[in-house]
């Protein structure tokens, strides 16, 4: 309570000095039980460019598109400009002023640059009057803004970094003085990022407010204003930028975690079961996102890869399981390379002895229109354990079935349940016990907690906590900083497609980690100590091997 | 100049045989290109068959038969369209229930009015659309070439001919050059970014099956009360498939639709044309071949062979607005 | 956004289906009143000439003969998530394979040309349905469009085919020769005199094996847990190693020889020989089967005999009642594909809610219990 009046008191100073485009007061949104924005309260300066900043399920989504739009708040009120708005839809927000530029592009490929630019506004029946229109202005915002793109080309023939120039564009055109953008640099090299900052410096100067949602500090600190940090939901707070530094905004991003009550023994790795070497991985349409990575994990450890999700971990996940074809590099198991197939490389891959947690257990790891135990042989369907030659024997498959779910604790415990009547975490079970029974020699986990519910978090846990002491190899990716120093016995950060650092999860600090996880720091090294008065901005360098990805235009899929 | 008469006949029952194909393939072609699949061409063009039909024969009057064939089409399009767009439901399979209610209902309304074991009774003069003679056709007939040419094969059609080959640039006009048909355009690309710019998805998306319905309508009018005199039962035998392939053939475009019915139009009256007649070398041509030549063609564009045929993106998929 | 769960198992496989079909009924119902008809005793009449007498429960034995064999090819398809629209065009050209075994094994003995028979069937009909399968998985051709023009090709390919290579010589009649001695599989009523006229042939129990044997298939092996793995959920399945294209291309083939029992049936049991169009209409009902079947052996089976009801009791009910053809049975196959297929949502979204609120108060009732 003690905080909000002193918030009363610094506004009133404030707003004497400075207009405030936007102000979000007590903002709360639900998902269902998950609380996505607790009493968000935000004032955004006029003229400025304001950075929010957190982890991933930190809110900062879900807030701007309460603000543009596209969600309702439950609870809260917005000001724009100093007057109270209840913003109904997106066309509403752009009224407003507010414009948005997605993380994925609302483009329509294969119309040009100028017909993306007016749909939806334009001046009459007749297109003509609207392109000609259209053409002029666009020529004039590219002039002033540095947003040059040829009109005519087609969205599909441009680059992603013109693509993103083409939104900004169409905001601007529809007369937003309010841009906010969501990640903008995921997809772009990193000239194409200093050109996009130029462009928002220029905006800022024409007196447009800018909002950028991103995890990358050395962004923030480059061109933001003021910051904001979000931490599970809830708004940390709010600060000027140049009152700051990279190592305070990752600590308060990642917060002080309390380690989770793991009863681990000492680690006791021996051979090398699986290695990755020099790994360059492109996503499903073009972009490369594992960008030379290289790393081993050995029989009796758990090695976590930490990181803000969209940095290349699920392409990293998919490769070693043999569903990516990687474009180079190798990945051995048991010093045996693995060949990989879209198609069906998975299956090898297991053969070879890898079991994988897939990061989305509805998507990949589970049918969930099917029963249980049906699931419970999912990939392993070949086996002799479940029925000889070409057939599937029942008896075989509901017997394991019913192991399984006595031995994890699987609830209800029903193998003939439909699947989608489990809860979360349970269907969460039922994957991780189908993996861990199948006695591989290594185990590679994605997310195994996301959407679970704390009791099976322990259970989860503990179970692989006990294939590592029964002498598998496993890898561990997950973007629960909690979880990831809980379990592993080493931390990798993996970072816009690099592994930028190793840490010791026993001794490393949540600045050093949240550093690396930001992309403010990282040199190989294996322990990093970030001070608090380094400074280190625009520094941005791994020991890795840096892989000039050559920029492909957009593939059709 | 016997030879040029063959030709000008065999163009001149080519442009009889296109219409229907042309007029359902634009149909087809508003209606995908807003997202929604429409294997139905063939139901709602008969179904408007029968319309047209019934109520020239009961009126006495053309126009208000071709004003009931369209109004029909439209009925059957508005039921496919709450069905994939209302209920989000699998477009496919809409289409193919269209076209078995088409089939049923005709027949059974048909025998049930008429008596006729599913067709009308003949058209009189008033119900039948009539060969509209151009100016001066008659005075030019006898110019060599250009005279057989526009006094044979342009002129001499009944309206919904000249109405059909006009569609055609209009909807060229109506797709890329006005708001309407940029908005139907990206309906069937990017929905999320039409509904973003704050334009009704489904809303776009029942205009443009209205469309289809009307002009599927069409087509069955001209069949039953301008190429024909009345309905046979059954009598669109395939050509709302063939449509369908035409205008994948076309790739979807409209100046394209027209190349593509104009060409399988030929073949349909080439092979009526070749039916017992011995040609040197070849001998007797198989008719069927020619006949299944369309169908053949659109496979190996399908394949890829021949160019990639890419449908709108969003075509078949129902929109979702997310949350 | 309200969390809905899916619905009990009884009430997916039984209620709904019986739901759509009132429904259908009842709008037929209304279009037979609209000529001026009584419903209801059309309803009589329909009911009597499929199961009142001997030939008519024969007829329509015969009708749900084919209509397993369509289902099933509609299902099997279905299941690996691929609509196969074909089954006509694959039955179509399936009786070429048929005819050709039967007049060549004419005088040896029908236990030794119907396993043959069967094999020459649904080899062709296998390829009719594997070339869009092939398509589909390796150039990404999609099924519906590249089976319904199979269907127009197969019919050119017949005629071309019954006019140049199997019409005998002299004969006007656009058919082949007949079988007339082993070709002649053995219809029923030379067993018992209950069928009458009816052509319901042993191909009957070769149905009743096909539904069997597809559920072992699709339940009881390694292909058929790939095959629905894939249909359900094509990213799980890739998690799983099973091979989507590969899935694609022996399901597709699967149902064309499901497909092809249709002309074994048709050609070698009831015609006695190939003539044009005899598939008749048979293959599209499979998608009314499939569909209303839920895709399930047993479902199929009992929608089968549901539409051979119709298709006899239409027959009689044309025959009864001259204002209406046996067309209004097109009527009812389609408004029962609309709704079961197309309309899906018309019915299922309120019965989720009401399940959910049914749920939601026992559960909240059990709490305070």
């Amino acid at each position: 309570m003690a905080e909000k009046s002193h918030n009363k008191m610094r506004r009133r100073q404030d707003s004497a000095a400075s207009n405030i485009a936007i102000e979000l007061i007590g903002i709360n949104k639900h998902f269902g039980p998950v609380h996505a924005n607790k009493d968000i309260d935000l004032r955004i300066t006029q003229g400025s460019v304001h950075g929010i900043v957190g982890e991933n399920g930190a809110g900062k989504t879900t807030l701007m598109s309460i603000l543009y739009g596209f969600y309702r708040a439950d609870s809260g009120e917005i000001r724009v400009n100093d007057k109270q708005v209840k913003i109904k839809d997106s066309s509403h927000a752009l009224q407003l002023g507010i414009g948005m530029v997605h993380q994925h592009f609302m483009l329509v490929d294969n119309f040009s640059v100028l017909e993306n630019v007016i749909l939806g506004v334009e001046d009459n029946f007749l297109l003509a009057t609207s392109l000609k229109k259209a053409r002029a202005e666009l020529s004039r915002l590219a002039k002033e803004y540095e947003l040059e793109v040829d009109p005519d080309m087609l969205i599909e023939d441009l680059s992603v970094g013109q693509q993103q120039r083409v939104e900004i564009l169409k905001a601007l055109y529809r007369g937003a003085e309010i841009l906010i953008l969501d990640e903008p640099t995921g997809v772009l090299t990193p000239a194409e990022a200093d050109h996009l900052f130029r462009v928002l410096e220029t905006l800022k100067k024409q007196g447009k407010t800018i909002v950028i949602i991103t995890h990358k500090l050395r962004e923030i600190m480059a061109i933001t204003d003021e910051v904001s940090v979000m931490r599970r939901g809830a708004m940390v707070g709010t600060l000027k930028t140049k009152n700051t530094d990279p190592s305070q905004l990752a600590e308060l991003m990642v917060g002080r975690s309390v380690l989770m009550k793991v009863e681990k023994g000492k680690a006791n790795p021996k051979e090398v079961k699986l290695e990755v070497k020099d790994l360059v991985v492109k996503d499903d349409i073009g972009v490369v996102r594992v960008k030379g990575v290289s790393f081993n994990v050995r029989a009796g450890e758990i090695v976590g890869i930490a990181g803000v999700s969209g940095n290349g971990q699920s392409e990293l996940l998919e490769a070693i399981a043999g569903m990516r074809e990687p474009e180079q590099g190798e990945v051995f198991v048991n010093k045996r390379a693995i060949s990989s197939d879209k198609d069906d490389g998975a299956a090898k891959v297991r053969k070879a002895g890898v079991a994988h947690v897939p990061e989305d257990r509805q998507e990949q790891g589970l049918v969930v229109s099917f029963e249980q135990w049906e699931n419970s042989i999912l990939g392993y369907q070949d086996e002799d354990k479940y029925g000889k030659g070409a057939f599937l024997s029942i008896d075989a498959c509901r017997n394991e079935a019913k192991r399984q779910i006595e031995k994890f604790d699987i609830r209800p415990p029903n193998p003939r349940l439909i699947t989608a009547n489990f809860s979360g975490g349970n269907q969460q079970k039922i994957v991780l016990a189908r993996e861990i029974s199948s006695d591989p020699e290594v185990l590679i986990v994605g997310q195994p907690t996301r959407g679970v519910d704390i009791g099976a978090i322990e259970a989860i846990h503990n179970n692989i906590i006990a294939m590592r002491d029964a002498g598998k190899a496993i890898l561990l990716i997950s973007v629960e900083l909690d979880e990831i120093r809980s379990l592993s016995d080493r931390v990798l950060v993996m970072f816009d497609g690099h592994i930028v650092g190793e840490v010791d999860p026993t001794t490393a600090t949540e600045g050093d980690l949240g550093l690396l996880m930001a992309g403010v720091s990282g040199s190989g090294a294996k322990r990093v100590t970030a001070t608090k008065k380094d400074k280190t901005t625009g520094v941005s360098g791994s020991g890795a091997k840096r892989v000039t990805a050559t920029r492909k235009k957009k593939e059709h899929k | 100049m016997e030879m040029f008469d063959s030709i000008i006949f065999l163009l001149d029952s080519m442009v009889r045989l296109t219409v229907p194909l042309l007029l359902a393939a634009l149909a087809g072609l508003y209606s995908e290109r807003a997202g929604v699949f429409d294997i139905g061409l063939e139901g709602k063009m008969l179904a408007g068959a029968f319309g047209a039909a019934s109520i020239a024969y009961l009126t006495g009057n053309a126009w208000l038969g071709m004003l009931a064939g369209i109004g029909v089409g439209m009925v059957m399009a508005l039921i496919h369209g709450i069905a994939s767009i209302t209920f989000r439901g699998n477009q496919i399979i809409a289409g193919v229930a269209i076209n078995f209610l088409a089939a049923g209902l005709t027949v059974f309304l048909g025998q049930a009015w008429f008596r006729q074991g599913g067709n009308t009774p003949a058209l009189t003069m008033g119900g039948r659309f009539q060969a509209i003679e151009l100016p001066f056709a008659e005075a030019v007939k006898d110019v060599p070439v250009l005279g057989g040419i526009y006094s044979e094969l342009i002129s001499g059609h009944n309206i919904i001919v000249y109405i059909a080959f006009a569609l055609v640039p209009f909807t060229y006009w109506l797709l890329y050059k006005t708001r309407f048909g940029l908005r139907l355009r990206a309906t069937g690309e990017n929905p999320k970014a039409v509904d973003t710019a704050g334009i009704g998805v489904n809303a776009m998306r029942f205009q443009a099956v209205i469309i289809c319905g009307v002009l599927t309508g069409l087509a069955g009018a001209y069949l039953s009360i301008a190429l024909s005199a009345g309905f046979i039962k059954g009598m669109t035998v395939g050509m709302g498939f063939i449509a369908l392939a035409a205008l994948i053939f076309a790739k979807w475009r409209p100046w394209y639709v027209l190349w593509a019915t104009l060409l399988f139009g030929f073949l349909n009256s080439l092979q009526i044309r070749l039916q017992g007649v011995e040609l040197p070398v070849i001998g007797q041509v198989p008719v069927q071949a020619i006949q299944a030549l369309p169908y053949i063609l659109t496979v190996v564009l399908l394949a890829g062979f021949i160019g990639k045929a890419v449908g709108p993106k969003a075509g078949g998929i129902p929109y979702v607005k997310e949350r | 956004m309200s969390a809905r769960k899916p619905l009990p198992r009884w009430a997916d496989i039984a209620l709904l289906p019986t739901l759509n079909l009132l429904l259908a009924f009842t709008i037929s119902g209304l279009v037979v009143l609209m000529v001026g008809e009584n419903p209801l005793e059309a309803m009589r009449i329909l009911l009597y000439g499929a199961f009142g007498y001997g030939e008519g429960f024969g007829y329509t034995l015969h009708f749900a003969t084919n209509f397993v064999f369509a289902g099933l090819a509609f299902s099997i398809a279905s299941h690996a998530g691929q609509f196969n629209i074909g089954a006509e065009g694959q039955a179509y050209l399936a009786g070429i394979g048929a005819i050709m075994v039967g007049l060549a094994l004419d005088q040896t003995h029908w236990l030794l040309v119907l396993p043959l028979a069967m094999l020459g069937a649904g080899a062709i009909g296998g390829i009719w349905g594997f070339i869009p399968g092939y398509l589909a998985a390796k150039r990404g051709s999609h099924v519906v469009i590249t089976t319904i023009m199979f269907n127009f090709i197969a019919a050119a390919l017949m005629v071309y085919l019954l006019n140049n290579v199997f019409k005998p010589k002299g004969q006007m009649a656009l058919e082949s020769a007949s079988v007339v001695n082993a070709g002649k599989l053995p219809q029923l009523r030379e067993f018992w005199d209950f069928f009458g006229y009816a052509p319901v042939n042993v191909m009957m129990f070769v149905a009743i094996i096909a539904l069997i044997g597809t559920f072992i298939l699709l339940w009881r092996t390694e292909l058929g847990y790939k095959i629905r793995t894939m249909g359900q959920n094509p990213n799980a399945a890739r998690y799983a190693g099973i091979s989507n294209s590969k899935i694609i291309m022996i399901a597709m083939t699967i149902s064309g020889v499901m497909a092809g029992m249709i002309a074994v049936n048709e050609v070698l049991g009831v015609q006695n020989r190939l003539v044009i169009d005899f598939v008749f209409g048979y293959g599209f009902v499979g998608i009314a089967v499939g569909l209303m079947g839920r895709n399930h052996p047993i479902g199929i089976a009992l929608a089968a005999i549901l539409f051979g009801a119709l298709y006899q009791g239409g027959l009689e009910l044309a025959f009864e009642m001259p204002a209406i053809t046996r067309e209004m049975i097109l009527v009812i196959q389609a408004l029962v594909i609309l709704f079961t297929g197309a309309m899906e949502g018309l019915f299922r979204t309120p019965l989720e809610m009401i399940f959910t609120t049914l749920e939601f108060n026992k559960n909240s009732k059990e709490q305070k219990g």
